[in-house]
């Protein structure tokens, strides 16, 4: 494995995922963009939901690096919170074949954050220098509240008592800057704190772990490929992110801009690559949604009906099979996409998988609805005429179910395309990548560019069917045609 | 003995030579039909050349009686006999290939013209596109159904069209056997009077061995030779009309019989 891995780095795309959040998005992106200008080919597989996602895809090849954070390194990948050194992180690392390249140069760890106001008001320049002043505000995030490693372990820590308030991250920005709260709790990297007017106290006592950003990568990376990487090492610092992170916000700027904007800045690329259009991108989002669907909706097609037929005879075969894909139904997309990555990883097969498994049902039940509503005299007919099983299928059930068979696989295709943009979610791409994507960094307008093509394809999904049903069957058969 | 019929006798002539005296037999067959008894020990010899009506009310084992005879279905004791030979999942084909069988809901196949339902049978058994033609011009003369209806659906056409046309489907191979399930009961009375003027026609240019189940006394005393009454799966009663009208066997059949003249459906 590690062999192959290595003999086709060279020809094969450079696979680069992300995280579900802006900071990630800039980091991978920049790296991407630092890869091409080195004549790489890359393959971006952003906004993997979660960091079990993100690690999976790692493990099973489906990417080969992303970037992470050494504190989730320790707590989440590996489960050892013990470990602090960067040296002794490198070896656990290397036990499971995975490698964390130089770090970044910032840090997102949790922070406690004072309004400059308040903190020149009552003399806060340390965490220590909180029980020294009268009682504060303080707002925190609910889970802060309640992690050992954030407020109550704080407080143990420092060894001293306050109330708190519980805020959503996102609103304690906004009640700091209007002077409604004294202290919050941040990340360091956020970029609402260069925007707001805020001190971050220092943590003198080192309580709070380090979140120190850095590529985490296959063992198996291309060493060129690691060192064009590693140009990135040591070029961010806490306040840097922040403003990338800010500048995200601004709804007038895509997250490759920006990180285009970081690599001309360090001198890391001469010109920002304006190759890759809007375009580009809907045409190979496009091509790549089709080709999920179609697969899926083929391989459901022929086991569906070919079962089907096989089945419909005997009720109790037909009502079984009926029942289980009904019940593969009522499992959450979600939830089967993340219970397929343990099985077959991440990508684009788990999500051919599940988009399958969903177009099963309704294609499986028309089918065997459709044959068992054929009148037994037909079928009577048929055998009497001495037809072969062949002869009976082609003449005789094939015919008088196509009308429905046509309508479930219909229903299926369209059920497809709206599943299929979560499969972005698995780093499998298609539409539903810039829509995950401006999910994320709350960009409307990307958003837009994968749910427009997304309704289009469902409806001319739509049209096409109505063409195929009109070459398939005579019109008085047609679903149009009967009542209700 | 299956080995003398070659797999299609189209030639009317050959049928007379090879005919033997009985078309079919049915010998002390047995079948149930889940909790019900279908057919309890029926044995039956149906002659040659004749047209055999076999009536009832519903539930009394006609049509289980007819399925048996081209093998929709197989009893659970006793043996079929079908133009000659003991049906087995050998022959069954090739019998069935040359048996016309027709039923109460036509099922003419609705995805396809009159042409193309009529022509079914000798599609499967690869006619020439001549042989077709030919076979289809005579068929809807004998019964007398206009060239018009040929490019129609199914539906387009009226009950009694299309039960002709699912004669005419029954009739295309030539048939040593005719085997009708209850085909003129959907129809109005006038329609049904044409259609046994056709049908008594048709008798009289081929006389094909025929098994018409109904449960009108009046249409097996009009158009057979031969009378089959049926009750819970018995047989009550197995002569030539006028025996079976005159010396009834029990007072079910009288009953049946008495109720003619006054029979209007």
């Amino acid at each position: 494995m590690l062999m192959i891995g290595a003999a086709t780095a060279q020809a094969e795309p450079v696979v680069i995922g992300s995280k579900l959040f802006a900071e990630s998005y800039i980091l991978a992106e920049a790296s991407a963009q630092l890869l091409e200008s080195k004549g790489y080919e890359v393959d971006r597989r952003f906004g993997l939901n979660g960091t079990k996602i993100a690690f999976e895809a790692l493990q099973n090849g489906a990417i080969d690096l992303y970037p992470e954070y050494t504190g989730t390194i320790t707590e989440v990948i590996l489960t050892q919170p013990d470990l602090k050194e960067p040296g002794e992180i490198r070896n656990a690392l290397e036990e499971i074949d995975l490698q964390l390249l130089e770090a970044l140069g910032f840090n997102n760890a949790y922070a406690i954050a004072a309004s400059t106001v308040s903190a020149e008001r009552y003399s806060l320049r340390r965490i220590s220098d909180i029980p020294g002043a009268p009682p504060l505000r303080i707002a925190l995030p609910h889970e802060f509240m309640n992690r050992q490693d954030g407020w109550p372990g704080l407080l143990q820590h420092y060894g001293f008592e306050r109330e708190a308030d519980g805020i959503e991250h996102s609103l304690a920005y906004k009640a700091i800057n209007a002077d409604q709260v004294d202290i919050i709790a941040v990340y360091t990297s956020d970029g609402q704190i260069a925007q707001s007017d805020l001190v971050i106290l220092e943590d003198d006592l080192e309580f709070f772990p380090d979140y120190l950003a850095a590529f985490l990568a296959r063992e198996d990376l291309d060493s060129d490929v690691r060192k064009i990487v590693e140009l990135l090492s040591g070029r961010l610092n806490d306040r840097r992110m922040r403003e990338l992170n800010l500048a995200v916000l601004d709804p007038d700027a895509s997250y490759a801009e920006i990180a285009s904007g970081f690599l001309l800045e360090e001198g890391l690329i001469s010109s920002a690559d304006r190759s890759r259009t809007v375009y580009d991108d809907l045409l190979r989002n496009t091509q790549r949604h089709l080709k999920l669907t179609l697969i899926a909706l083929a391989l459901a097609i022929i086991t569906g009906v070919g079962i089907a037929s096989v089945v419909y005879p005997h009720r109790r075969l037909a009502d079984a099979f009926l029942y289980f894909t009904g019940l593969l139904q009522t499992v959450p997309s979600i939830a089967l996409l993340a219970l397929l990555i343990p099985l077959v990883g991440v990508g684009q097969t788990p999500a051919i998988i599940a988009l399958f498994l969903y177009s099963l049902l309704p294609i499986a039940r028309s089918s065997i609805t459709a044959m068992l509503a054929i009148p037994p005299g037909y079928r009577q007919v048929a055998a009497a005429m001495a037809m072969t099983p062949g002869q009976e299928m082609k003449f005789v059930l094939m015919p008088l179910a196509m009308p429905h068979v046509i309508a479930g696989i219909r229903t299926a295709a369209v059920i497809s395309i709206g599943t299929a943009t979560l499969a972005a979610f698995i780093g499998a791409g298609g539409l539903g990548d810039p829509i995950v994507t401006g999910l994320a960094l709350n960009d409307t307008q990307l958003i837009l560019q994968g749910a427009i093509p997304a309704a289009v394809l469902a409806i001319l999904t739509e049209i096409l069917f109505g063409f195929v049903e009109r070459s398939l069957v005579v019109p008085h058969m047609r679903s149009s045609a009967r009542p209700g | 003995m299956a080995a003398s019929y070659g797999p299609l006798i189209r030639a009317e002539q050959e049928q007379s030579l090879q005919m033997p005296e009985n078309a079919a037999e049915l010998t002390k067959i047995c079948l149930r039909r889940g909790d019900v008894t279908a057919l309890d020990d029926v044995s039956l010899a149906l002659p040659a050349g004749q047209t055999t009506a076999v009536l009832g009310a519903s539930g009394s084992g006609k049509s289980t009686l007819v399925q048996l005879l081209i093998g929709l279905l197989a009893p659970d004791s006793g043996t079929v006999t079908t133009l000659g030979s003991p049906l087995s999942p050998d022959n069954l084909q090739t019998l069935r290939k040359r048996i016309g069988y027709a039923i109460q809901e036509v099922a003419l196949l609705p995805h396809m013209r009159i042409r193309e339902n009529i022509l079914l049978p000798a599609v499967l058994s690869d006619w020439s596109d001549e042989e077709q033609d030919a076979r289809l011009t005579e068929l809807l003369q004998l019964m007398q159904l206009p060239d018009t209806v040929l490019d129609r659906y199914p539906h387009e056409l009226s009950g009694g069209q299309q039960q002709r046309a699912g004669l005419c489907r029954a009739l295309m191979l030539r048939p040593d056997l005719l085997l009708l399930d209850e085909p003129f009961s959907g129809l109005d009375t006038m329609t049904r009077r044409s259609i046994h003027e056709q049908f008594l026609l048709m008798r009289q240019s081929m006389p094909i061995t025929t098994v018409l189940v109904t449960h009108d006394p009046e249409e097996a005393i009009r158009l057979a030779e031969y009378i089959v009454i049926m009750r819970a799966g018995k047989v009550q009663q197995f002569g030539r009309v006028k025996e079976v009208l005159e010396r009834p066997a029990n007072d079910y059949v009288r009953e049946l019989c008495t109720g003619i003249s006054g029979t209007v459906e």
